[in-house]
């Protein structure tokens, strides 16, 4: 299983809890695994095309990561606000 | 009192005061830091729905009890709920980008919301649940569509008074849709409507753009409308189908966004100029309404009370209000300056409501 960890109010959806035991062989199929769980984030994460929303970073054990990036167990994923602005 | 609900850049403001005065109080705030694109109460239940754009989770529609408005902001931030079906089809090749207006429908709790990418939503239990209007989302022409500035938003949404079949809604710049079969089926109604900014060989063509930037419909005559174009100021006799250009007879700019009707009188809209189109605020440095009694064939500024020199402002479609009606009409709006103003006699004098609020997106005011 990998690790997808939250914050802010994606962390408030899913129960208040910040780490999340998924199982999944891609980070989008990680996040709907989350959503399954959790169906409060559908939509917040991942929009109606199966896109990460573009103002949200993913990062796979702390390099940058898309939809498609495999994850293995044990791998940590980060879902993490973009910082916008100059 | 009055209530204004205030959709900001950095959140949504809940005012109570008096138009005479012009002393409003904001009584609570929700979304800090999330732009709140418009914010209305749904009549029949008094539940309150906002629609929110966070830049990093997409838009939403929340609503929460009239109550919410009597709390403090921290104790309001936990009442608001995420309303469902707020999305499109799963596996599309578009996203829901952006609620643009949230209009309550004829029947006791139907309400309409329309978005972007040209997208209206229906709720017919006062707001908790949405279904995309499937008739509107199947036009065939839609991939042809055209999106103004703003996007492909559908931001006007006019109920036939007493006949829930009857609607009419307005894209920027997909023109404006009516539908008589309560919106199985949509027919275009840009008859009359001539965009400058086309050549004129493209205006054969339907799906050219057809930039509306607001419609209203006068209540006790729903076959009138009045639509404030991307340069012109149009009026309908027949429900929509066809437009009269009636933006001569005084107006300093025939260019602009807000549009309000009395509901008391067909003949009478209120236009808020703005300098068109790459400029986009008020006039000579004046913020002024102007005021038709006539359906358009003159206009009168009512600026008695408003900045009168070197005020250089923007009111966006959405910030323009009212309640009431005839000599009573109160008129409410916003500025992306972050004030809100007010006339309690139908425009005649007017008179500041709030200051150094976040740019305002929306001004509704539910009495």
């Amino acid at each position: 299983m990998s690790v997808v960890r939250l914050r802010g109010p994606l962390k408030t959806l899913a129960g208040g809890r910040g780490e999340h035991e998924l199982h999944g062989v891609t980070v989008v199929e990680l996040l709907r695994c989350l959503e399954d769980d959790h169906p409060a984030l559908s939509g917040w994460i991942v929009d109606e095309r199966g896109h990460v929303r573009r103002h949200i970073n993913v990062f796979v054990n702390g390099e940058r990561g898309q939809e498609q990036t495999a994850v293995a167990p044990g791998d940590h994923v980060e879902i993490v606000p973009a910082i916008t602005g100059g | 009192m009055t209530r204004l609900l205030v959709g900001t850049k950095k959140g949504l403001f809940i005012l109570d005061g008096d138009p005479p005065e012009g002393d409003f109080d904001i009584t609570t705030r929700a979304f800090p830091g999330e732009p709140v694109d418009f914010a209305t109460r749904d009549p029949g239940s008094g539940r309150l729905l906002a629609a929110t754009t966070s830049p990093f989770y997409g838009p939403k529609i929340f609503h929460a009890e009239a109550a919410v408005a009597d709390i403090g902001w921290e104790q309001a931030q936990g009442e608001w709920q995420q309303a469902e079906g707020v999305a499109l089809p799963e596996g599309g090749e578009q996203a829901l980008e952006r609620i643009w207006v949230i209009s309550p429908g004829e029947q006791n709790g139907t309400l309409y919301a329309g978005g972007d990418p040209g997208v209206l939503f229906e709720s017919h239990d006062g707001g908790l649940s949405w279904a995309l209007n499937e008739g509107l989302w199947n036009q065939p022409s839609r991939p042809d569509w055209q999106p103004g500035g703003g996007g492909l938003c559908l931001h006007s949404i006019c109920p036939w008074p007493g006949d829930p079949q009857r609607l009419a809604v307005a894209i920027s710049a997909a023109g404006m849709w009516l539908t008589d079969d309560g919106g199985r089926t949509w027919e275009r109604g840009n008859t009359g409507l001539r965009p400058r900014y086309l050549p004129e060989e493209a205006l054969a063509n339907p799906n050219a753009g057809r930039c509306v930037h607001h419609v209203e419909r006068a209540p006790q005559r729903p076959e009138r409308m009045f639509m404030q174009f991307h340069g012109g100021v149009y009026r309908s006799d027949d429900a929509g189908a066809s437009w009269t250009d009636i933006g001569g007879g005084g107006l300093p700019s025939d260019f602009g966004f807000p549009l309000m009707v009395d509901p008391a009188d067909p003949d009478s809209a209120y236009l808020i100029p703005l300098v068109a189109d790459m400029d986009r605020v008020t006039p000579d440095g004046r913020v002024r309404v102007y005021e038709s009694r006539d359906a358009g064939e003159t206009w009168t500024p009512r600026g008695d009370g408003l900045p009168a020199e070197h005020a250089y402002v923007t009111v966006l479609r959405q910030a323009f209000s009212r309640t009431g009606e005839g000599e009573t009409l109160e008129l409410y709006f916003g500025t992306t300056t972050g004030e809100i103003f007010c006339s309690g006699d139908a425009g005649a004098a007017w008179a500041r409501a709030a200051s150094r609020l976040p740019p305002v997106f929306s001004v509704v005011a539910v009495g």
